[in-house]
């Protein structure tokens, strides 16, 4: 089954998602306004500033027709900024970004630190099917410090969950994008198929 | 489990992440606040803008750490400073007060007349000025993170900025069609390593974030940078020093991300008030030129 796949592409690092997803062998095609997201099947919202990405989408009517094509059911993966905006909960003080509210957990934004706090780290407790660690970035990462019911934990960093799926929707708080580790976007590729 | 800082990804990430946006010259929190509003993805921190340095003259230097400390509290979204060039004390008093980015800059009067700082040894990431390849990859030897094109800082015109873009463009043309015993030539010519010219060889691109800088004042300026090859875009005076810096903000965000869209840059573009001033490049003398700064 071929299948198109979008990138949010009003800020943000959505050229190494739409490599990423080529490299896989996927239709893949950015998306900046409401029209783009006729004949997508999944979206991606990339890595970024949700500050940044809140606001443009926001002033061209593409927060509410990302917000209802969700609601009736189009599959995303966001990482990073992008996780952010699917949470129902981004903790105090960030009123600058206004989450789509698609997967039940409280996030924080910045919690591990500022940029000399990112960091690079290989995971081995994840759940994508074979015994590789998981490479993961966090750059400027936001925290998962609760997640609800339906919400099934994929990975965990220091006991924090990093990767985590609710139904259509799919969030790392980190950069698979970043690294050479295809298997998120496989697994994401997978979702959108129906497949897992 | 082993944890690893620092590493050139995490650097380089960061400047990724910045793509497709505008990173904002401020000088006090309010003014950080509206940039943030506006949907800058960074500020940078100053004690004066380009326009105003050029103006006053003296000695530029790194802004007061306590005007950086109260802008970056003042915004969740990164914030960058400026060092002079080669001054690698005043990199690690930034670096100590968690800036997010450096930025190695020939706005600021240069403290060092033949070196630049040696930015590998640093955790947090550089950003520097380059009017070409040969300069953009001798900084990225150096172990800066990003790149942007010094254009003329403080002027209020593109022209500079557009230049050295373009000169960026044409000289990754020919290192991507280059034999490697041309690729030794260039190597000569433009005092780049020969290792950084093999990798623009085959990413056809720098290997790093590129954005643009130095004298862009409209939305349709910043556009025109996108359509370039640029990544993003810095905007330093062009902001607080016109009418309207709230609006011409979110119009040149907007600019950033529907570059491609005609329509839509008409409309920001509609009502902004006067931009800066601006100043003819040609009529300045060589000493005023801030690009030739660096080396």
């Amino acid at each position: 089954m071929m299948v198109t796949i979008g990138v949010l592409a009003v800020q943000g690092d959505f050229e190494e998602h739409m490599a990423m997803l080529e490299t896989l062998g996927v239709e893949v095609k950015d998306v900046r306004l409401p029209k783009d997201l006729n004949s997508i099947d999944g979206i991606i919202l990339p890595g970024g500033e949700s500050t940044a990405m809140t606001t443009i989408m926001l002033r061209r009517g593409m927060w509410d027709a990302l917000k209802k094509a969700f609601e009736e059911g189009l599959p995303a993966y966001g990482t990073c900024a992008g996780s952010i905006l699917l949470a129902k909960d981004i903790g105090v003080g960030s009123d600058r970004v206004k989450p789509f509210g698609m997967i039940d957990m409280v996030i924080e934004r910045n919690a591990y630190g500022r940029q000399i706090a990112s960091r690079e780290v290989f995971l081995d407790e994840h759940e994508l099917g074979d015994n590789e660690p998981l490479h993961a970035v966090f750059i400027r990462a936001p925290r998962i410090v609760k997640v609800g019911p339906a919400v099934k934990v994929l990975a965990t960093y220091d006991g924090d969950p990093v990767l985590v799926r609710e139904g259509n929707f799919l969030a790392s708080t980190f950069h698979p994008e970043l690294t050479d580790d295809y298997r998120v976007h496989e697994y994401f590729v997978k979702m959108v198929k129906k497949e897992v | 489990m082993v944890e690893y800082y620092g590493t050139d990804r995490l650097k380089r990430g960061l400047a990724q992440m910045l793509k497709g946006g505008v990173i904002m010259d401020v000088t006090t929190p309010e003014q950080a606040v509206i940039a943030e509003e506006a949907g800058a993805v960074a500020v940078m921190a100053l004690e004066r803008v380009p326009a105003d340095i050029r103006k006053e003259g003296g000695v530029a230097r790194m802004a007061d750490p306590k005007i950086v400390e109260e802008i970056r509290d003042a915004v969740s979204i990164p914030v960058m400073a400026k060092v002079r060039i080669g001054h690698f004390t005043e990199a690690l008093i930034l670096q100590s007060l968690e800036v997010d980015f450096i930025d190695e800059s020939e706005v600021l009067t240069p403290a060092d007349e033949k070196y630049h700082i040696d930015k590998k040894e640093f955790a947090v990431p550089f950003v520097c000025g380059a009017r070409n390849l040969g300069e953009a990859l001798r900084r990225i030897a150096e172990g800066a993170a990003m790149i942007r094109t010094k254009g003329e800082a403080g002027t209020g015109n593109v022209v500079e900025a557009v230049k050295h873009m373009r000169t960026m463009n044409e000289q990754i043309k020919r290192v991507v069609l280059a034999d490697d015993e041309e690729l030794v030539v260039l190597a000569k010519e433009w005092g780049a390593p020969l290792y950084l010219l093999e990798e623009v060889r085959e990413l056809g691109r720098l290997p790093v974030v590129n954005f643009a800088a130095g004298g862009i004042a409209t939305p349709a300026d910043a556009a025109l940078m996108m359509w370039l090859g640029s990544d993003g875009v810095f905007v330093g005076s062009g902001i607080f020093k016109s009418d309207n810096p709230r609006e011409r903000a979110k119009a040149i965000v907007d600019a950033v991300t529907y570059w491609r869209e005609p329509e839509i840059l008409a409309e920001v573009s509609k009502g902004l008030g006067e931009a800066m001033k601006g100043i003819d490049v040609s009529k300045l003398s060589e000493e005023e030129l801030l690009q030739n700064r660096g080396w």
